[in-house]
């Protein structure tokens, strides 16, 4: 892209404009953080202070990971995620190389079906995929978190433009897409039990739990479920950013 | 959106002069895909169509066909009325509001170097971060007595607001907690480099393909709302915010009534597809992919 080609005034405005919009953005991360170190009275004051007066991080957050097991609902995070980046990678790729180089009977009807296939919502599935699970007597596993999202069509799809183009991009393809969370939707139907909630279940639960009282803690727990992505993010915010625009987004 | 990744197969490198000549190693690296696409993608779809047109609850040993009965409760149902005006609502509200600040935000970073790679980073911020967890953080903020939100409301001498319970603003505020989020999909869709050269030339940008391309998808997003509903208001106050996809969640998983969620799912579904037709058959027609 090029330089700097606004004049003095209208780059002024260009900053007034994105720097509202960025503190409106930032101001529920601030905020979380801020009160994840207050006291509970201090929290419930009528007063706006933005530096906390009494400092209570270490109560909020060992409450936060000890009242639910908080570190073990990020563990299955990672567990689950990480199966299904794994499956969905011996899954899709080679889908995605037969579609791109091989020929082959049925190649055109088959990239029709994975086009097809890219407009299905995940919730339009629920239904009869919970009925299957149940059935199978899969419900409440790591396997009902796991298998509805081996297969991706979007990372077939995604993957064989990039063999067609650019196979050295075809990780972070394939990463942005694992990344692309599992969701609140569907764990939040098949898991019952808490040892394999994942984050955003974890974090639902101690809201839950605590009737929504102690918000340090409850601020401290949300930092943690967020805290792993973000740092992640912002360690590695360039190839993240080039990624996602060099690959457009999913619909 | 792969418009430009796009070739024609003929030009593609190693394929060999034989026609068909891969058929089963392509069975082979295609096969696994093929199987779960059916298991997990067509298979449903076609499970929930079906499953509309009868009572089956989960559990029961039976399940009889009921013709139509299930779409005409539906429709005759307040619930039902409601949620699907609700979300109606939703996505007009959050479209307009995501597409007009996500390609404004995207065009005002791209057209100057001063912090570019700072805004972009905070901008992409909320992407990162679950709807959960921001909806508890959401939820706080707001909270009538005590929440920062009402605090600088009250400060600017203005009376506080009931901004969850209360219910003529219940669904303002759903579609105020998403927009960050929906934000920046909205910017890159219009923000990919090559995207916003072509964006910025068009002199009525209302009118360029890339806003309409946008707001498709986003509206497409919009109609899933779901998780903020479920955390912050379980559809109220007094069905307030009762959306299409919580009714579905609360008939299919809270009551188990499969069939009657089912014929909700097709409702639901209708309308994206519509969407998607819209965005297939209108924007993508000059991409050939295959």
């Amino acid at each position: 892209m090029t330089g700097n080609r606004l004049g003095p005034f209208a780059r002024i405005l260009r900053h007034v404009v994105l720097m509202t919009l960025a503190v409106v953005i930032v101001a529920p991360f601030v905020w979380m953080v801020l009160c994840s170190f207050k006291t509970q009275s201090e929290i419930l004051s009528a007063e706006i202070r933005l530096i906390p007066h009494t400092w209570a991080a270490v109560e909020n957050y060992t409450a936060a990971l000890t009242r639910v097991p908080m570190l073990r609902f990020l563990l299955n995070g990672v567990i689950v995620t990480l199966v299904i980046f794994l499956l969905q990678v011996l899954v899709n790729l080679p889908a995605a190389y037969a579609l791109a180089k091989l020929r082959f009977r049925g190649r055109s009807a088959f990239l029709g079906l994975v086009l097809l296939c890219l407009l299905i919502p995940v919730h339009a599935t629920a239904i009869p995929t919970y009925i299957m699970f149940y059935k199978a007597g899969l419900l409440n596993t790591y396997a009902s978190l796991i298998l509805p999202f081996t297969i991706s069509v979007f990372g077939i799809f995604l993957m064989r433009q990039f063999f067609m183009t650019v196979p050295d991009d075809l990780i972070d393809a394939a990463r942005v897409d694992g990344m692309s969370e599992i969701g609140y939707f569907w764990p939040l139907i098949v898991v019952a039990d808490q040892a394999l909630y994942t984050p955003p279940l974890g974090v639902a639960f101690f809201r839950l739990n605590d009737q929504g009282t102690s918000y340090g803690p409850l601020m401290a727990a949300a930092t943690i479920s967020i805290a792993p992505l973000v740092i992640a993010f912002l360690l590695a915010q360039r190839r993240f950013i080039e990624g996602i625009t060099l690959t457009g987004m999913k619909a | 959106m792969p418009r430009d990744a796009s070739q024609p197969a003929a030009d593609v490198a190693g394929v060999p002069s034989r026609r068909h000549g891969h058929g089963a190693v392509a069975a082979v690296l295609a096969g696994p895909a093929l199987v779960l696409i059916v298991l997990f993608l067509i298979g449903p779809l076609a499970c929930v169509a079906l499953l509309s047109l009868t009572d089956y609850q989960l559990g029961a040993a039976t399940l009889n066909y009921v013709g139509g009965k299930n779409y005409a409760e539906m429709f005759s149902d307040r619930v039902f009325q409601k949620s699907l005006t609700n979300t109606l609502l939703y996505v007009a509200i959050t479209v307009p509001g995501s597409v007009l600040l996500g390609l404004g935000a995207a065009l005002l970073i791209e057209a100057d170097r001063g912090l570019r790679t700072f805004y972009r980073a905070i901008y992409f911020l909320p992407v990162m971060a679950t709807l959960i967890a921001m909806s508890i953080v959401w939820e706080f903020m707001l909270h009538p007595q005590f929440g920062i939100v009402n605090q600088l409301v009250k400060a600017l001498g203005l009376s506080r607001i009931d901004w969850l319970q209360n219910q003529s603003v219940v669904l303002f505020t759903l579609c105020g907690t998403s927009i960050p989020k929906d934000l920046y999909e909205a910017a890159a869709g219009g923000g990919a480099n090559s995207a916003i050269d072509r964006f910025r030339l068009v002199t009525w940008p209302m009118l360029s393909p890339v806003t309409l391309f946008v707001v498709v998808i986003t509206a497409i997003r919009s109609f899933q709302v779901f998780d903020t509903v479920q955390v912050l208001t379980k559809g109220g106050p007094n069905k307030a915010s009762e959306v299409l996809l919580y009714t579905m969640y609360s008939e299919g998983f809270e009551f188990f009534r499969s069939g009657y969620a089912s014929a909700v799912t097709v409702v639901f579904l209708a309308f994206v597809l519509a969407l998607s037709a819209l965005k297939v058959f209108v924007l993508d027609k000059r991409v050939h992919y295959a």
